[in-house]
């Protein structure tokens, strides 16, 4: 009994060669999936724009020059030039940061949130169950742009504040999803057992029932990026998000409405990372839920 | 201290039904010493109720009502939340009836039986908790406990995760342990290890031990006291080697219905429910 001082030394090397193994195989399996990888791909780029946006951006995203307003694109300006004459291709580039930093942090906000009304209301159940999902129909029966819109009025206009706002309007869809997994969870043995061990409601909460809610948390979110990704981008179209002179695609947009027809690159280049932005976020979510959901991989 | 670990008196579970209340338990009385009890009877004749009603982890929409519920000198009647929460785990136990369901799928089960500790001991170091729940694998006869410690309950046959059940609620040494039907998922051969261990247990830290299953003839054998149930009431209560002498008549119809190994090959008699059984009684 030499080993009882450090009991999971070696289960935890097999361990993580079963762990490197599984991953592997998961792998293969998304690889398998053209559209998964076209998603991942799309999602990587975007990640990589976001982290070396000063290396691979043309030009400095603020620097107007006025000799070249509305440049059609060409060697100089890859995607022309907006009305300011700044360079619309380095300011995509530096706009994915915006992006993804609104996104981050609306899910980073939201989903915990959302976990852990859904958890509270669907352990305890009853009239505290009856409360908080009052609450969350009264945010869900209002459309989502409507609400962050109004939300915004009120905060101010800003890109924390949008953050802030979309986030308000995002934990809904959570709280139902982790309240619905916790009442399947709540009733099961094993809860039971660990109640039965004189487990306290918070420690059952924290250590049994949010873990269980976890996964389908985790795929709603992957979903929902491109969702927040538009409502941010609309924020910024009607000018309560990212403020000017801040490279946001929706605010580049809005701007580029007023020369729609004769500088049709203006509105339309921020448009369209939008589109491939959310794309590759629905396509990568759609994979991802392909891959983890165990139902789904059955069937096939 | 009285001498009775558990004493109840007239315990009544009900729970409301459309138009009106349908009672699952009605007026069982029961006391227990140190010793092995078992309570058998078919499903729904409220035995799982009974236990569970004791270590007060029923539903809340059940009704509850009992002249007298007494564990170890404390009014469980009268007893807060809080008191009977602490009760369950450190003074009281239950195990359950399949591992497949009462283990979390998603935790080693070497850190659920450190969980249980460390819920009756905040205190106590992680290092000795894990050692305690190294200690008490061993206890339970599973070979490399360092091994099982680290696994998932899917990684584990029915009766390693029911011995892993036993080890969580033995670990803190309650004085009563509740077995609800601990080897009815298993086979037979692991059942009988399943009881030894139990009883080795039992035997050794001086527990009392509710046996709640529905074989007669494992708990004839195995505990010292019987209780037979029928619709929610204690039909008959017997000494386990006298149950042969069972005198009401539903506890002989259900002997009845045992096949013998030597006996003749006619078909079995069918057990005839009686309406007078369902009456209360004194």
């Amino acid at each position: 009994m030499s080993v009882i001082a450090d009991p999971i030394i070696d289960p935890k090397r097999a361990l993580r060669a079963a762990r490197i193994a599984e991953f592997k195989s998961f792998a293969r399996r998304f690889m398998r999936n053209p559209l998964g990888m076209v998603g991942l791909v799309i999602v990587i780029a975007l990640l990589v724009c976001a982290a070396l946006a000063p290396i691979l951006a043309t030009h400095d995203p603020y620097l107007p020059a006025l000799s070249d307003r509305l440049a059609a694109p060409g060697a100089e300006y890859w995607f022309g030039a907006d009305e300011l004459g700044r360079d619309i291709y380095s300011r995509i580039i530096y706009g994915s940061r915006l992006t993804l930093l609104i996104v981050g942090l609306v899910i980073v906000t939201s989903a915990p949130v959302g976990l852990v009304i859904g958890a509270i209301a669907g352990n305890y159940g009853g009239w505290v169950d009856r409360i908080f999902m009052r609450i969350t129909d009264v945010f869900l029966a209002i459309p989502k742009l409507l609400l962050a819109l109004a939300f915004v009025a009120a905060l101010g206009p800003g890109i924390v504040n949008a953050a802030l706002a979309i986030t308000l309007t995002a934990w809904p869809p959570y709280a139902r999803l982790a309240r619905a997994e916790a009442l399947i969870v709540r009733n099961s043995d094993y809860v039971n057992a660990i109640r039965l061990a004189g487990a306290s409601d918070f420690h059952i909460i924290v250590y049994h029932i949010m873990p269980m809610c976890l996964s389908s948390v985790i795929v709603r979110m992957t979903f929902d990026m491109a969702g927040i990704i538009l409502t941010a981008a609309g924020l910024g179209f009607i000018g309560l998000g990212a403020q000017p002179p801040l490279p946001e695609w929706g605010a580049m947009i809005s701007t580029g409405r007023k020369f729609i027809f004769d500088q049709w690159w203006v509105a339309t280049v921020p448009g369209f990372a939008i589109f491939i932005v959310s794309l590759g976020f629905n396509l990568l979510g759609d994979a991802m839920r392909d891959l983890l959901d165990p139902h789904l991989r059955q069937r096939r | 201290m009285s001498e009775n670990l558990v004493e109840i008196e007239n315990l009544r579970i009900a729970f409301p039904r459309e138009g009106g209340m349908s009672d699952a338990v009605r007026g069982v009385s029961l006391s227990l010493g140190r010793e092995k009890l078992g309570i058998v009877g078919e499903s729904g004749s409220g035995k799982s109720l009974t236990g569970r009603a004791l270590l007060g982890v029923l539903p809340s929409y059940a009704k509850i009502s009992v002249d007298k519920m007494v564990f170890d000198g404390i009014d469980l009647t009268a007893a807060s939340p809080k008191l009977r929460r602490s009760l369950r785990g450190g003074r009281m136990g239950m195990i359950l009836q399949d591992p497949k369901f009462s283990l979390n799928p998603v935790m080693r089960v070497g850190l659920q039986i450190v969980e249980a500790i460390r819920i009756g001991d905040k205190k106590l170091p992680k290092r000795e908790a894990f050692k305690q729940a190294l200690a008490v694998l061993e206890a339970v006869h599973i070979r490399d406990p360092e091994r099982v410690f680290s696994l998932y309950p899917h990684e584990l046959s029915g009766g390693m995760g029911q011995r892993v059940m036993i080890a969580m609620m033995v670990v803190r040494e309650p004085d009563l342990l509740i077995a609800d039907e601990p080897t009815s998922a298993l086979d037979v051969t692991v059942q009988t290890q399943v009881l030894s261990i139990l009883d080795e247990l039992v035997t050794r830290r001086g527990m009392g031990l509710i046996f709640i299953s529905h074989d007669l003839r494992l708990v004839s054998r195995f505990c010292d006291r019987v209780i037979v149930m029928y619709a929610g009431q204690i039909v008959e209560t017997l000494r386990a080697d006298r149950l042969n002498e069972a005198s009401h008549p539903y506890t002989r119809g259900l002997l009845a219905c045992l096949p013998t190994i030597d006996g003749p090959l006619d078909p079995l008699p069918v057990l005839q429910r009686q309406a007078s059984w369902l009456e209360a009684r004194p």
